[in-house]
């Protein structure tokens, strides 16, 4: 802001604030719920905005399952995140493994029909899981890998943006490097492993992250492809909790909920510095 | 060691009627342990054909030799040559020590001897207390001698300079180009060094190739190419101010151009009489820019004076007389030298 006068900074405030609480408050609902007994979700209208003190039960039942006072059978989300972790580590690595390879050949090798691989690549931007499901579907059921984790990663492996990603980074490593590589006698691979890679490590981080989020809330593909209890990810678990013909027992869908958001919320705590610095610049 | 034989070596991209031809039959012949400079104007050639000796370039036709080998088909690292670039080309996560060692480990080359050629190059190259740090902790002049260091270590036959010196602020450009010369002495190294820069190039070869327009216009020791210049190019590209070029001057033959450069024209009572449009003082020496006006042209003149002489007044008439035993004579069409005079 240019200026700097009181009524503008008031209003500028009062603005990010009211930004915060739309974001915030689900969020707080979500947390004050799961603290309160079923019951007690159930007959205040509306909802007390105090934490209750039934925290501990909830998350253990959220965490393990068991049957509630009311008699419904939760099962435990802890095993559906566990499928929802390797699921959403393999995608992460996976789409981060193939797209630099990918990248790398379109940057580096001259081969016949590049451009048209590179165009090709580029199309499947176009084509999301959600527009490509049913053939998809046929292919993986054809190929066994219903209720396999195989089966939950590999169709969203492939990834234009990442590779897009990298060739745009790679394309900004100057040549002088690639040719004093050459020099220094390291063949393609070679300088791939020791000069590519270890440039690459903020752009690797970021990608990572929105990586590991894109495949931990993967929804519909899973809903799709499995039909085995033991091959339900945790965002599938929390909409099964709710609805049926049992009691919805809220207080448990909402622990489960921050359950599920917790993971995605650590990788970026603990990546951030990473992925902030993948985003803005490259190390030169 | 080795030398570098060039045998008419061309360099075209493209191929075809949009082919577009940038070194026109290049042959040269740099001789063991020889320095030589390859100076030209930006877009000559200059570092294409140092690229194409290095191994980056493809060679379109002719044959480039190392030693007695044939190294048109070789890949960089096998023919023996390290290579300082522009920008260093530093491997930006490694720090100093791993650059330098990078090619030899590659080589398979055993940890101990590596670290005693690291040592040595570092000690030459007065390095020794940086080999931990990462390329961006150092400034440009301790950049460029890690660059330098990564080439020393590699023991090449050949070595090949890319504008090195081009980054650096000016002092630190003399400086070094006397490290280089002094490097050169102790190494004796075959160096082939690529600059567009005049001085550089008189200060650090043995040899220089002057090159324009994909074209080698003259290879010769400093001193010839200065006194002896091959074409009105070279006359007119080495020196500053450069050599003065009339295409009319009396008593010359028609279709010739003479050439004198401004120190050897001397202010005298008669002769050629120059309206004086500039003077630039540089305190050692002062330059006259004159105009003289003579048949049915005019021409511009520079002369180069000293302290002695008394300053001429702007637009007033001063004479000068050429010294005759420094007068170049040039056919005005090739531009090919015509006297052979001392």
């Amino acid at each position: 802001m240019i200026e700097r006068r009181r009524g503008l900074t008031i209003l500028s405030h009062a603005i990010l604030l009211t930004g915060v609480a739309i974001v915030a408050f689900p969020l707080y609902l979500t947390l004050i719920a799961s603290t309160q007994s079923a019951e007690q979700i159930a007959q205040s209208t509306p909802m007390s905005l105090w934490p209750g003190g039934h925290a501990l039960e909830t998350y253990r039942t959220a965490l393990f399952g068991g049957a509630t006072s009311a008699g419904t059978k939760i099962p435990g989300a802890a095993s559906m995140m566990w499928v929802s972790l390797v699921s959403a580590l393999i995608i992460a690595i996976g789409k981060i493994a193939i797209s630099m390879l990918s990248a790398f050949a379109l940057v580096y090798f001259r081969f016949p029909f590049r451009n048209v691989v590179f165009w090709m690549i580029f199309v499947t931007l176009m084509l999301p899981v959600e527009v490509r499901i049913g053939p998809t579907y046929e292919v993986v059921a054809g190929l066994g890998m219903l209720n396999s984790y195989a089966g939950l990663t590999v169709p969203l492996i492939a990834s234009a943006t990442a590779t897009f990603l990298f060739r745009q980074f790679f394309l900004t490593v100057p040549d002088e490097l690639v040719e004093a590589a050459r020099v220094d006698g390291a063949g393609p691979m070679r300088f791939f492993k020791d000069i590519l890679l270890p440039l690459s490590t903020t752009s690797i981080a970021a990608l990572f992250v929105i990586q590991f989020i894109y495949g931990w809330n993967q929804y519909l593909w899973p809903l799709l492809m499995t039909t085995n209890e033991e091959m339900y990810p945790v965002v599938m678990g929390i909409k099964r909790l709710i609805g049926g013909e049992s009691f919805t027992e809220w207080n448990v869908v909402m622990a489960t909920a921050i359950l599920a958001m917790l993971p995605p919320a650590l990788v970026v705590m603990l990546m951030q510095k990473w992925f902030v610095k993948g985003l803005v610049d490259v190390e030169k | 060691m080795a030398s570098i034989t060039l045998n008419n070596v061309v360099k075209r991209y493209g191929s075809g009627k949009t082919a577009n031809q940038v070194i026109h039959g290049v042959n040269a012949k740099i001789d063991d342990g020889e320095f030589v400079v390859v100076v030209g104007p930006s877009g000559c050639g200059k570092s294409t054909l140092l690229r194409m000796v290095a191994g980056l370039e493809e060679i379109t036709g002719g044959e480039i030799m190392i030693g007695d080998r044939v190294v048109n088909d070789l890949e960089p690292s096998e023919r023996d040559i390290a290579m300082v670039f522009q920008n260093y080309a530093l491997y930006p996560h490694m720090n100093v020590f791993d650059n330098m060692a990078y090619g030899l480990k590659i080589a398979k080359v055993p940890m101990a001897e590596i670290e005693a050629r690291v040592a040595k190059a570092a000690k030459i190259l007065e390095l020794g207390e940086f080999m931990k740090r990462k390329p961006r902790e150092l400034s440009g002049g301790q950049r460029q001698r890690v660059a330098m260091g990564r080439a020393i270590v590699r023991q090449p036959q050949v070595f090949l300079f890319d504008e090195p010196l081009s980054n650096l602020d000016a002092k630190l450009r003399a400086h070094t180009r006397l490290e280089i010369q002094k490097l050169h002495r102790e190494l004796g190294i075959t160096s082939l060094f690529v600059t567009h820069d005049q001085v550089e190039a008189m200060t650090l070869a043995q040899r220089m190739i002057v090159m324009n327009g994909g074209v080698m216009e003259q290879f010769g020791t400093p001193d010839e190419v200065y006194s002896h210049p091959a074409t009105t190019f070279v006359a007119s590209f080495i020196g500053s101010p450069p050599m003065n070029l009339l295409s009319n001057a009396p008593d010359s033959e028609p279709g010739t151009v003479v050439g004198i450069r401004p120190e050897h024209l001397d202010i005298t009572p008669g002769g050629w009489a120059l309206r004086v449009d500039a003077l630039e003082m540089l305190g050692f020496e002062r330059l006259i820019y004159g105009r003289w006006q003579h048949g049915d042209g005019d021409e511009m003149v520079i002369v180069r004076s000293d302290e002695a002489q008394p300053v001429p007044e702007l637009d007033s008439i001063i004479h000068v007389t050429p010294r005759a035993d420094r007068l170049h004579t040039f056919d005005a069409a090739t531009g090919k030298r015509l006297s052979a005079n001392a």
